[in-house]
């Protein structure tokens, strides 16, 4: 391979991209007074999008469908936005924001999106997946047992990968631009040949994904001539480097649709490369700005195609293409570049967008330039959001990691995730007061959970049963992933993404946890205050009455805030007791999308007084309105729980209007930049950032066509805001906006 | 204590933990916290107790943050303010008291000597009679009083002076304030508030009277006309 512009090292030798990131990366500390704008071919190339994007939301979400051809990483040719001003070329099909199907995961979710919008698949491929081809989701339905689907329907567990593909697979993007695909095949055969026998299930598997691997490998160089490029061989200069590392992501997202397909951690990489070729004086810094400009633009214009039932619990047509900025090397230095800084320039340059889903990896040690930058860029566009790398670092062991989805850690090539969507916790809490029934519907989910049938709740007898209720979830809810992730493997395996990752890597099963608020404050109201539960006739718990104070959750208040905390804890524990499809290791996240608004609607009344049906809060937020001591003390609950318990991430929103964070713009970035250094100094792990005026959403409801870029970060990921249903949107005005005055 | 903030943005430099005490012998006209006003009612915190609240927002003061003693006036609890001053200057947090000049007992002048990195000072009127007609309290001298010991300990102090059309934006005042004060040395930086009516509910709520129903709030025009009057007197001045 080609060497002789850059520092050697192991990377040499074997796929190691992060030993050629490390010996090669040029940190920067200055301020962003280097960026430049668009260059003219940016502007007229993103006015084409912007036009196909207004297109989109007239025509109810969808510009374009294909209906005859199966998406596959070589299927569909060439397409363009306007060739003669593309410098990095490629699209998921022919056509600008046209959906494919990718009918693996499951076709009636194809057949079903499709006629939504009047159509169906070719007759041909009807009848193949009707009769001859099996998907992913008729082998788990194959598998699935009663009990699961009882838990299913009845929303205890929802939004579970089984019918559509699972997504959070961060595939090492870079490896292509570094190494080109040939010298991967030639890393992939030889893994294959060390894979021996005795031939047992494990090996067996092993040996057929290793060898789709190498299948999809080919299938990108085809990809690769389709436009023109040779893939085969690493890239050369700075283009070809952000060009073969789209190539990369693109297969991933022609052959995938997971909820989120993250992009990883690209940009320093990329800065290498670009800063080689501005030092030779072979590029400008226009040059660099306008690669990474229509790279993003490539990026924004990522389209899956989605069932309507797909928006209740994903709202507003994400992507999740989460690229992670910043963060430090292990050995104390940033791996803040110019390129970080191009980055987020994008976000002036084409304007604020939800995608890709910019996630700066924060530490106190960063450069105060970039943080300050970083701080800037928040407040203007409410496009960024913020992660602890200093924690994830510690706790993880790695200093090259992505974010998969949302909030959660990722050691690039060398881990992968299997994602789980996740349980109602508020909803366990109402089973384990009910004797294990159903609070809507009466029917009983489990057993050995004795009737409670004194006046008041008793705090001990309460925190007893919902042991059992957090026992029996977790025991339904690994079964249920088993069988997602064992048919997942089967039938839609990730063979784009999994051949540019370590063969064999070590695997986090993700689970998560919704309405952890709303427990929180039900514990403490049963424990400081009397919660008199109200009973219908058939004995059914239906609403309670509050009698007395009781604390509540994001007053920096340990009585309630440790209760949260534990909850956490004993769940997180309840989940490492079964035995895991291929040998992956649960990890936990407090994190809801945007499932709060209908697991609320799930849920019935609950001992902190929310009434049946209220939308839960976002994440690990306290419930809206209840923190009374202003945003720190809010911060410093969440800060609470601890990451070892929930390393899949815990995901907080946090919203301001301007005024509130300071007068002027120079105090504003001074106070986020100070809040963001407080928050992770107490190991909080994630927090979106959000500064806008309530007005300004309400406006954008009623005029949404004068608002087509406005942004708004929602739980671990960012909307364009006219693109929630009006619903979504009242959830989000009614969020606690920090005011003080 | 009435209440908490711990994230003030607009009462002291930095992010500040705002304290709001209970009780004030004036009642301004424009009060934006009149639940405050009140010696009766609040929450009985001991030192100990609010100091460990207050702790738990240092990591959030970076280099300029800390926290504000407001209210209510916190003048009134200075001899219990001094040991939990002590305490916070001990553990390296910067301290301010927002305060309306009317104390200067023994225990305040210690406080604000030893303990008090900044003191904000509320400067109601230039006159006699308009300040009496604010506070209905008489005696604007006690302000300048206060402003004068502060300036004779050579120690930082705000100025804020609230900008009411037609009360208190008169340039002939804004002159006076500037020309009274042009030779102190401490004063770092008079804050000039805006009027507004956000606390007109709570007076409601309380079942009083809000004498200010027909005043308004100022225009960008004015604002700006008042600081380029103030402009020659001070350091620096900015609209809050």
């Amino acid at each position: 391979m080609e060497v002789k512009e850059f520092i050697g090292g192991p990377w040499t030798k074997t796929v190691n991209v992060r030993d050629f990131v490390f010996k090669n990366l040029t940190p920067y500390e200055g301020s962003a007074s280097f960026l430049v704008g668009p260059t003219k071919r940016t502007e007229d190339l993103w006015d084409i999008c912007l036009k196909a994007m207004e297109e989109e939301r007239a025509k109810n979400g969808v510009r374009s469908l294909d209906t005859d051809t199966i998406s596959t990483i070589a299927a569909f040719g060439e397409g363009y936005i306007d060739k003669s001003k593309e410098v990095i070329v490629g699209l998921q099909t022919d056509e600008l924001l046209k959906r494919a199907m990718k009918p693996f995961g499951g076709f009636k979710v194809v057949q079903k999106a499709l006629s939504e919008h009047g159509e169906q698949p070719n007759e041909k491929i009807t009848e193949l997946f009707s009769n001859y081809v099996k998907t992913h989701n008729d082998g788990v339905f194959d598998a699935y047992n009663a009990e699961i689907k009882k838990y299913r329907s009845l929303g205890i567990l929802t939004g579970l990968p089984d019918n559509y593909a699972r997504g959070r697979i961060i595939g090492d993007y870079r490896r292509i631009a570094l190494y080109g695909i040939d010298a991967l095949i030639e890393q992939k055969k030889a893994d294959l040949e060390n894979i021996t026998g005795p031939m047992t299930d494990e090996v067996i598997r092993l040996r057929e994904e290793v060898s789709e691997q190498i299948k999809a490998l080919k299938a990108m160089k085809e990809l690769g001539n389709t436009y023109g490029l040779n893939l085969s061989r690493p890239a050369e200069n700075a283009r070809e480097a952000v060009q073969w590392t789209y190539m990369a992501y693109l297969a991933a997202v022609k052959e995938q649709d997971g909820a989120a397909m993250s992009l990883g951690n690209v940009s320093s990489f990329l800065d290498i490369f670009i800063e080689n070729d501005l030092k030779e004086g072979l590029i400008t810094e226009q040059d660099a700005q306008e690669y990474i400009d229509q790279f993003v633009m490539k990026l924004r214009v990522v389209r899956h195609l989605r069932m309507q039932a797909y928006d209740e619990i994903f709202a507003g047509d994400p992507t999740w293409v989460t690229e992670a900025i910043g963060g430090m090397f292990s050995d104390g230095r940033t791996k803040v570049t110019k390129t970080s800084y191009r980055f987020l320039n994008t976000l002036y340059n084409l304007g604020p967008s939800p995608e890709p889903n910019m996630t700066v990896l924060w530490s106190e040690e960063l450069p105060e330039n970039f943080k300050k930058f970083c701080a800037k860029v928040a407040i203007e566009t409410s496009s960024l959001q913020f992660e602890n790398d200093t924690l994830m670092r510690k706790s993880r062991g790695s200093d090259d990691y992505g974010i998969a989805c949302c909030v959660s850690h990722q050691d690039l090539g060398k881990s992968i995730q299997f994602f789980g969507a996740r349980t109602n916790l508020a909803k366990t809490l109402l089973l384990a007061i009910n004797g294990g029934r159903c609070e809507l519907t009466g029917k009983q989910i489990f057993d050995g959970v004795p009737e409670y049938k004194d006046e008041y709740l008793d705090f001990d007898a309460v925190m007893t049963n919902f042991k059992i209720a957090m026992q029996e979830i977790a025991r339904v809810y690994s079964d249920t992933m088993n069988i997602i992730h064992y048919m997942h493997d089967k039938y839609y395996y990730e063979k784009a993404q999994m051949a540019l990752i370590d063969t064999n890597p070590h695997i986090n099963i993700a689970y998560g946890i919704a309405g952890l608020s709303i427990v929180a404050d039900s514990l403490s109201a049963i424990k400081y205050a009397k919660v008199k539960p109200i009973r219908n006739e058939e004995g059914l718990t239906v609403d309670f009455e509050i009698e007395g104070e009781f604390p509540k959750y994001g007053n920096d208040d340990d009585r309630v805030d440790l209760l949260a905390a534990k909850a956490v804890a004993d769940f997180n524990y309840e989940l490492q007791q079964f035995p895991i499809y291929k040998n992956a290791e649960p990890s936990l996240s407090v994190l809801t999308i945007t499932s709060n608004v209908v697991y609320g609607k799930k849920t019935g009344a609950t001992p902190d007084g929310r009434a049946l049906g209220v939308p839960f809060a976002p994440g690990a937020n306290p419930m809206h309105g209840r923190d009374e001591m202003g945003a720190i003390a809010s911060l410093n609950s969440v800060a609470k729980i601890n990451y070892e318990d929930a390393q899949d991430g815990i995901s907080n929103t946090f919203s301001i209007v301007p005024k509130s964070l300071g007068s002027d713009i120079n105090t504003r970035i001074d106070n986020l930049s100070t809040i963001l250094d407080g928050y992770f100094y107490n190991n909080a792990q994630h927090v979106n950032i959000n500064v806008l005026d309530k007005e300004t959403l309400l406006d954008a409801m009623e005029h949404p066509e004068e608002y087509p870029q406005l942004t708004i970060r929602v739980s671990g990921y960012a909307v364009n805001f006219v693109r929630l249903t009006r619903e979504q949107q009242m959830e989000v005005i009614s969020r606690s906006f920090h005011e003080s005055m | 204590m009435h209440s908490i903030e711990t994230f003030g943005t607009h009462d002291g430099p930095g992010i500040r933990c705002v304290i709001f005490l209970q009780g004030c012998k004036l009642k301004c006209l424009y009060c934006h916290n009149p639940d405050t006003i009140a010696m009766e009612g609040g929450k009985a915190y001991t030192i100990e107790a609010l100091f460990d609240i207050i702790k738990k927002s240092k990591p959030y003061f970076g280099k300029k943050g800390g926290v504000t003693f407001s209210g209510g006036e916190p003048l009134l609890q200075a001899k219990a303010l001094v040991p939990l001053f002590k305490r916070l200057k001990a553990e390296g947090i910067h301290t301010a008291l927002d305060t309306n000049g009317r104390i200067l007992n023994h225990f305040a002048m210690e406080l604000m000597d030893k303990y008090t990195d900044l003191v904000m000072l509320d400067v109601k009127h230039m006159t006699e009679e308009g300040y009496e007609h604010i506070t209905g309290q008489k005696n604007n001298q006690t302000t300048f009083r206060f402003s004068k010991y502060r300036e004779d300990s050579g120690k930082p102090m705000w100025l804020r002076y609230v900008l009411i059309p037609g009360l208190t934006d008169k340039p002939e005042l804004l002159k006076a304030l500037g020309a009274y004060f042009k030779e102190y040395k401490t004063i770092e930086k008079l804050e000039i508030q805006p009027y507004h009516k956000l606390g007109v509910h709570k007076w409601e709520a309380l079942g009083w009277d809000y004498q200010l129903k027909h005043a308004r709030e100022n225009t960008k025009e004015e604002l700006e006309q008042a600081v380029s009057l103030l402009n020659p007197y001070f350091k620096t001045i900015t609209i809050n």
